[in-house]
């Protein structure tokens, strides 16, 4: 069995989410299967021995995340998939990845919460807790898809990015998505671009594990590569080492976040429809997006000048995106399946005349063109 | 044209397979754009069950079915749950051993004994299937070959002359009716 299923498949999002890892390169998924994200789990585990890659059913969520970035310093591209009361568990150990400048995946499939909420329908509240729920200071990279074709192709992209930025990447998707089956296009496998860790080119005896390059990220070498490797979820020095001082620290901290932050421009991706005339702009992700693009194509029908704004990068925030918008049009609204998330951010870049109009849902359902059309209408007012 | 398909059921009937290839007929073997989605509780057999599939030219924006102008319905919970949904105008197709039709249901209904057509041929594993083709036979939104394409290219290859056995008795039993 061949790694790329090269072709056109009619896949649910989350199997075409594990067929984007494996196209990636991943080989090793460490995890603990939860709705709505156990078919990722699933497939893998089917998949991953016909292609030399590793499945493991850890014991729980923690010693999942462990499991995968310590694959990753054994330089094997690592991944593992949850839902919101997972990744709950992960987060610290996330905060370990962007400490350790590690490499990896997690597919969280939102489902409707708090705590085990709603298992098997949709939500989207794990927005803030992916940029915030690990203690202390740093970035990290969220994107979101809306089609199984983009759970595959954002698969990818995860990975790359992970690979490129040396931090941890979530996929943030949700139920609706990862349920849904379309039409899935897998291309060949010489023409999908992956992004590889930079290696050591220095000598092993010479080299510093955390010393970054001009980009401000250092080069990775894995275990039993020759090179000498320790790291450590404590402030350290280019040579990995502990170091207990505010002048190791304060160099450290500014990097692992100025490392993202500097390149937010070439991290956003975004898609927008209709907005260059528009007044109104409506702005959702993952599966709102649809019904928001609905929502818009109606409004526009009735003349309405409206565009729709969709976030796929959701971290780092899009701040230029919106600040640019906020200089054109009248009202934002922000439609999501949560009490109140990117709505925040929203309000963050808009001017303080805008009017940002909020389409909240707890969970368990996807808005309906006409509960984002009565944001527009309010938007616009 | 946006076309909404609701196939409804209870857990076991092989309900969201039947949405699967349905969707599967349409976007790979018609060259449109078909979204899939399902919908069941956490038992296994014997619960609600539905699958709904929008099929467009053009990429499907909201992906859930509203108004069904098709609906195949094999169970009398999820004709009573999702008969108010069918589009005025719209195609009923029913197993007419598990749903009893209330009186003044004047849709357009169409009715196969599909659960006794497949114990006939054997298996009652392809009551979906019959039902699949019995759908076609009457309604042709996708083509005859399109459907057949689609089903046996997604059940396993001992079960595909049964699958086909049972595609073609819906389908017959479907352009029978229609006339």
């Amino acid at each position: 069995m061949t790694a790329v299923i090269t072709g056109t498949h009619f896949l649910t999002g989350n199997d075409a989410a594990a067929e984007g890892a494996i196209s990636a390169g991943c080989r090793f998924f460490a995890g603990y299967p939860i709705t709505p994200s156990t078919e990722i789990a699933e497939r893998v585990s089917r998949r991953f021995p016909q292609i030399g890659g590793s499945y493991i059913q850890m014991e729980d969520e923690i010693a999942s995340m462990c499991a995968i970035l310590g694959a990753s310093w054994a330089g094997v591209k690592s991944m593992t998939a949850t839902s919101g009361p997972g990744y709950s568990l992960m987060l610290e150990n996330i905060g370990l990845g962007v400490m350790m400048e590690t490499p990896t995946v997690v597919v969280n499939v939102q489902r409707g919460s708090p705590s085990t909420g709603i298992p098997t329908s949709v939500g989207q509240s794990d927005v803030m807790q992916a940029r915030w729920g690990s203690h202390g200071d740093y970035e990290v990279i969220a994107i979101s898809p809306n089609c199984p074709q983009e759970c595959y192709d954002f698969l990818i992209k995860a990975f790359n990015f992970s690979e490129q930025y040396r931090v941890p990447v979530t996929v943030l998707m949700d139920e609706c998505v990862s349920h849904m089956s379309e039409k899935v296009v897998i291309p060949k496998e010489e023409e999908i671009k992956l992004f590889n860790r930079k290696k050591p080119k220095d000598k092993p005896e010479k080299h510093l594990p955390f010393k970054p390059d001009k980009d401000m990220i250092p080069p990775m070498a894995a275990a039993g590569e020759g090179y000498k490797i320790h790291v450590t979820g404590l402030t350290h020095d280019y040579k990995g080492y502990p170091v207990m001082s505010a002048e190791c620290h304060e160099p450290l901290v500014r990097r692992l976040c100025d490392k993202i932050r500097n390149n937010v421009k070439k991290i956003t991706l975004i898609e927008e429809y209709k907005t260059d005339d528009a007044d109104v702009l409506v702005i959702a992700f993952g599966a709102v997006s649809r019904s928001a693009m609905t929502a818009v194509k109606i409004a526009r029908e009735r003349g309405e000048k409206v565009g729709l704004l969709r976030l796929i990068t959701i971290w780092p925030f899009p701040d230029h995106v919106i600040q640019a918008y906020a200089q054109k049009v009248k009202g934002f609204v922000v439609a999501e399946i949560n009490y109140g998330q990117v709505l925040y951010e929203v309000q963050r870049c808009a001017r303080t005349d805008n009017v940002v109009a909020h389409v909240p849902l707890t969970g368990g359902r996807l808005h309906s063109p006409e509960e984002i059309l009565d944001g527009i209408k309010e938007a616009g007012k | 044209m946006r076309q909404e398909i609701r196939i409804a059921g209870f857990g076991g009937q092989g309900i969201i397979l039947s949405a699967v290839i349905t969707g599967k007929a349409a976007a790979i073997y018609e060259g449109k754009e078909a979204t899939v989605m399902e919908n069941y509780g956490p038992e296994a057999r014997g619960g609600a069950c539905s699958g709904t599939i929008v099929i467009d030219d053009t990429k499907v924006d909201y992906p859930y079915c509203t108004h069904a102008d098709i609906m195949a319905i094999m169970s009398k919970a999820s004709y009573t749950r999702f008969r108010p949904d069918l589009k005025e105008g719209g195609v009923l197709l029913i197993e007419e051993d598990l749903v009893d039709l209330d009186k003044d249901d004047n849709a357009l209904v169409y009715k196969i004994p599909a659960t006794r057509f497949a114990e006939e041929l054997g298996n009652k594993i392809v009551t979906n299937i019959i039902m699949l083709g019995f759908m076609i036979g009457v309604t042709e939104f996708v083509s005859y070959e399109s459907m057949k394409s689609a089903i046996l290219g997604t059940v396993k290859a001992r079960f595909r002359e049964l699958n086909d056995k049972a595609y073609n008795r819906g389908f017959e039993y479907g352009q029978l009716a229609k006339r």
